[in-house]
């Protein structure tokens, strides 16, 4: 069900668990939009005693804290248990940092106009910062300056910055390995930048056959590195096998408008999840026909069953590339029942789902396989 | 129309203020967000609902639907609430409070209103509907209740006779029997007493809900027991008791007795639901109006309130009435377009024009999403109210989208989105031209270009290649090949895209030389006219090395073709132009006749050559 929050809901994100975590996640981060005092808030579902009939999360979302953020929130990721990188329309990229002993959050480390437009004339010359993805303490941003800039956190200055490496919008950045990053922008390219070559220019360009139509997300399988997902602004599904060719393997008809979040299940990468501007989160499943569904709830003596589970999908080639969809059956379900306003955002972490809408509501399920 | 002072006054005739005004203060105030959200889902899904239910299953949906509107006020009246305990300043404790006792009214009148005209109970279970709303909504007497219901010795409460009287008025016998029930424990004289009333009141024939007895059966076993009450009354059952002498007479429905416990009752409403239960419970809809007197409450001493005027219009049964009564006295349309519009659909508004020719659920949903597009977020909401106003919402939706500032590139595309699925191109060739234009000021050129094909802009595509081979002629390179490099289809958006794909596409072929199809590219660029005439002399410069290469690339037909080329350009320019190039220009063109006079010898003699002499 659904927890009106008063503000529009641009980025939900799960803090990630520490690697040896058995239970689910409890604590995600939101960041608003088009407010004139946007937000990025903490919020706990901690409180499992609230099970109800079906084992279902009967609770609200609690906000633990808050912060004021300049401009809107553009993308969200965390870096590690505590700092989260934001993203601003303004241009500006900003760590936070979560005090769990006060439940506070403040800024930690700021890079003002990270992202900029070359012409002093317009408004503050800033260009909206659209994508951030980290892995610690590298941070890559991407905007619609068509710039990416390497960060480290901690350190003051950018590492690198690739000036024009677009000449058009980039809208998301994703990693392929820890030196290998790929970008998506707005006539439909992904391009592949190798970050330990000096040169400012993509090691690889792919792109749709047909029309130039924008990328809005992109998503790296978990397990094969070879394998992206990328979401359109038609709200088609394209999925690449980055090793063969410059065109998509598959593309799959989804939403009626644009993509805005595409998400491999990390632990579980046969589910896929997307959002989208018409109103609908659509749950992809390729997994084969199997009679016992994942179990995330990692109680007792279940961790057996999940260790077979990811085994069986590394040794097999991934359902993904197959070229008849129709061939493996995969189940596609909308998870939400009645559609209004786009779905922004979600995140998938073990069995919690957390997604924000324009409605200004988030909705968390936390028996996602049940 | 509020507003607000902000600036520094520094008091004199000097002082410079800056007033912000804002129309419609109440959308800002962040917990009634969270009101107009979750109204505007129920509202979508009212519009979108099955007409075709008819009858009773209709107008169970509907009053679901009301019921869900209600709850939505009650979750915000338990915010704003919440919200006006934690503040510490006092302000906006008395803005918040405020805001409480109007969510308060709105969930009252609503209610009625949904008793009365929604669900439109019938005689009988109207009574019971009646008495629910005012046990919900007149709380001014719960902490009494409390206070003596948790005492150690509620019969000994100096309260305790108010709050069985309070149960009494509005009906709850169970609990009044109750408490009662320890008095006489407490006070053995009166056991005989207490026993007689206890048991006129668990007799008290009371309307039901369902089909068990018909009206007419109601009737007859309430004057049964009427009269048996009047009987204990007169015979003086009571009379060694004031309290329970006076609930006897409530019961016999006495005005006067009811009167009496005013303080208890504190609304003219309350008053006019008890009396019904006591005299007349099998009261019709279309009765209200005789019972409803407020100057018998109010004594004459106060005058009604605004609320006290919508309530009545509401028993009296005139819908206009209270909407145009709740229009006034609320300083926000949410309540009014809502209402109507839920009233609208239960088919109960003639659809009465007004006399600019829309109804009046278009015109207060006109109004509501209109104030909703003069927030900065809320603008998204208000579009789906246009949607559903058949006769202006399409007008009034297209005015507003235009001024929706774009500070994002992606709050464009959810506003283009908007517009293309409402078929509304002319706003969504404005809005991609301020955004092209707004990339294109920035050099994004790519970005520029993506804009102008997701409007089908082939006009501004011919802007971008333009702007694309000024820069090459400036620089002697393209810029942003990654793009041109990369048309794909989207290059037969204009001609002059075409071309600079085309044209790239030689400058290609040339590096890998391949130049026999570099030549003939180049020459197809000119003669199919795809190439701009300002661009020829550039051609035609690109011609060059291809001419001077040591083995012959262009045909003799190819030859002949290029000097026409040449000569048409030249003699396109009038004597002045020629006089005002500079050397440079005469020269180069020197150079061509030159190159393509010796390029033309050299192709006859080798077609002239036969092969393996």
């Amino acid at each position: 069900c659904a927890k009106f929050v008063s503000q529009k809901i641009s980025k939900t994100r799960w803090r990630p668990l520490p690697a040896a975590a058995l239970q689910p996640p409890d604590l995600f981060a939101t960041g608003s939009w088009d407010n004139e005092d946007n937000r990025i808030s903490i919020w706990s579902v901690g409180e499992l005693g609230n099970v109800g009939l079906g084992g279902e999360y009967q609770g609200e979302p609690q906000l633990l804290c808050d912060i004021r953020h300049n401009g809107d929130v553009m993308d969200m990721q965390f870096l590690d248990q505590e700092r989260i990188v934001v993203a601003s329309s303004t241009g500006t990229v900003t760590v936070f940092r979560h005090h769990q002993n006060n439940q506070t959050l403040s800024a930690n480390q700021r890079w003002e106009k990270a992202h900029y437009h070359v012409d002093q004339n317009t408004s503050c010359g800033g260009a909206a910062c659209t994508g951030v993805i980290c892995n610690n303490p590298e941070i890559v941003t991407v905007g619609e300056d068509g710039r990416i800039n390497l960060f480290r956190a901690d350190q003051k200055d950018a590492v690198r910055t690739i000036d024009n490496a677009d000449s058009s919008t980039l809208h998301a950045v994703t990693f392929l390995r820890t030196t290998e990053i790929l970008t998506v922008n707005s006539i439909g390219q992904l391009k592949i930048w190798d970050l330990r070559q000096q040169r400012n220019e993509p090691s690889q360009i792919l792109s749709l056959t047909g029309d130039r139509v924008p990328l809005h997300c992109v998503d790296r399988h978990p397990n094969q590195q070879h394998i992206v997902a990328t979401g359109g602004q038609d709200g088609m599904l394209s999925i690449w096998d980055i090793r063969q060719g410059t065109m998509p393997v598959s593309l799959l008809n989804a939403h009626e408008a644009e993509m805005w979040e595409v998400h491999f299940h990390p632990s579980n990468p046969d589910h896929l999840f997307t959002c989208s501007e018409d109103g609908s989160l659509w749950h992809w499943d390729t997994s084969t026909d199997i009679s016992e569904k994942p179990s995330f709830l990692h109680q007792g003596g279940r961790s057996t069953t999940y260790f077979s589970h990811s085994t069986i999908n590394q040794s097999v080639v991934s359902a993904w590339l197959s070229n008849d969809p129709t061939k493996d059956r995969m189940e596609i379900t909308n998870l939400i029942p009645n559609q209004t306003l786009s779905v922004n955002s979600l995140d998938i972490l073990g069995p919690c789902l957390v997604y924000g809408t324009d409605a200004e509501a988030i909705y968390v399920n936390r028996q996602l396989f049940a | 129309l509020t507003g607000c002072v902000a600036g520094s006054g520094e008091g004199g005739p000097s002082s410079s203020r800056v007033f912000v005004v804002r129309r419609d203060q109440d959308i800002y105030i962040q917990t009634l967000r969270k009101l107009f959200n979750e109204s505007h889902g129920i509202f979508v899904g009212l519009q979108r609902s099955e007409e075709e239910l008819a009858g009773k299953s209709r107008k169970a949906q509907l009053v679901q639907v009301s019921k869900n509107y209600r709850s939505v006020i009650r979750a915000c009246m338990e915010d704003m609430h919440q919200a006006a305990i934690s503040t510490r300043d006092p302000a906006l404790h008395s803005q918040y409070s405020t805001q409480v006792s109007i969510l308060s009214a709105m969930e009252l009148i609503w209610n009625l209103c949904e008793i009365l005209f929604v669900e439109a109970a019938a005689a009988g279970p109207l009574l019971l509907r009646l008495l629910d709303w005012v046990r919900l909504h007149v709380c001014d007497v719960d902490n009494m209740v409390r206070e003596v219901l948790s005492s150690e010795n509620p019969s000994k409460h100096e309260l305790f006779w108010n709050v069985v009287d309070v149960f009494v008025l509005q009906g709850r016998m169970d609990e009044a029997r109750h408490l009662l029930s320890k008095e006489a424990s407490a006070n053995p004289a009166s056991v005989n007493m207490y026993k007689i009333l206890d048991d006129l009141m668990k007799k008290m024939p009371m309307p039901s809900l369902g089909n068990t007895q018909t009206l007419t059966e109601m009737e007859l076993k309430w004057q049964h027991w009427h009269e048996e009450c009047q009987r204990y009354l007169q015979d003086g059952t009571f009379a060694s008791n004031s309290h329970m002498e006076s609930i006897c007479k409530i019961l016999l429905g006495d005005e006067d007795a009811i009167l009496e416990k005013k303080e208890l009752m504190t609304t003219w409403y309350h008053f006019l639901v008890t009396r019904l239960l006591y005299s007349h419970p099998t009261v019709k809809p279309m009765e209200l109006r005789f019972y409803a007197q407020m100057d018998l409450f109010l004594g004459g001493e106060s005058s009604p309130e605004p609320l006290d005027t919508i309530l009545m219009a509401a028993f009296e049964f005139e819908m206009h009435q209270v909407i145009k009564e709740c229009s006034i006295a609320l300083s926000n349309w949410w309540f009014v377009a809502h209402l109507t519009d839920l009233l609208d659909h239960c088919k109960l508004l003639q659809s009465h024009n007004l006399y600019f020719g829309s109804n009046m659920r278009e015109f207060l949903l006109l109004e509501y999403a209109s104030g909703l597009f003069s927030h900065h977020s809320l603008w998204q909401l208000g579009v789906d109210y246009f949607d559903h106003c058949p006769e202006y919402g399409r007008v009034y939706l297209e005015l507003h989208i235009e001024r929706i500032p774009l500070n994002t590139e992606q709050k464009a595309l959810k506003v283009l989105r908007i517009c293309e699925q409402r078929q509304m191109h002319e706003q969504v060739r404005s809005i991609c031209k301020i955004m092209a234009m707004k990339a294109l000021r920035n050099n994004r050129l790519g970005s520029a270009l993506s804009w102008s094909i997701r409007a089908k802009d082939a006009a501004f595509a011919t802007l971008i290649s333009d702007r694309f081979l000024k820069d090459y002629c400036e620089r002697g390179c393209f810029s942003d090949l990654d793009l041109i490099d990369n048309l794909g289809p989207s290059m037969l958006l204009s001609d002059r895209l075409t071309f600079l794909g085309k044209y790239r596409e030689f400058h290609r072929l040339y590096g890998e030389k391949r130049f026999s199809e570099a030549a003939k590219l180049l020459l197809m660029l000119m003669t199919a006219h795809i190439a701009p005439c300002s661009f020829w002399m550039t051609l035609l410069t690109d011609a060059l090395p291809l001419l001077e290469q040591k083995e012959v690339i262009f045909s003799a037909e190819q030859t002949y073709e290029l000097m026409r080329c040449l000569e048409d350009l030249t003699a396109g320019k009038s004597d002045k132009q020629k006089f005002q190039n500079d050397d440079v220009e005469t020269m180069k063109v020197e150079m061509l006749r030159l190159a393509l006079a010796r390029n033309l010898a050299r192709v006859i003699v080798k077609e002239g050559t036969l092969e393996g002499s």
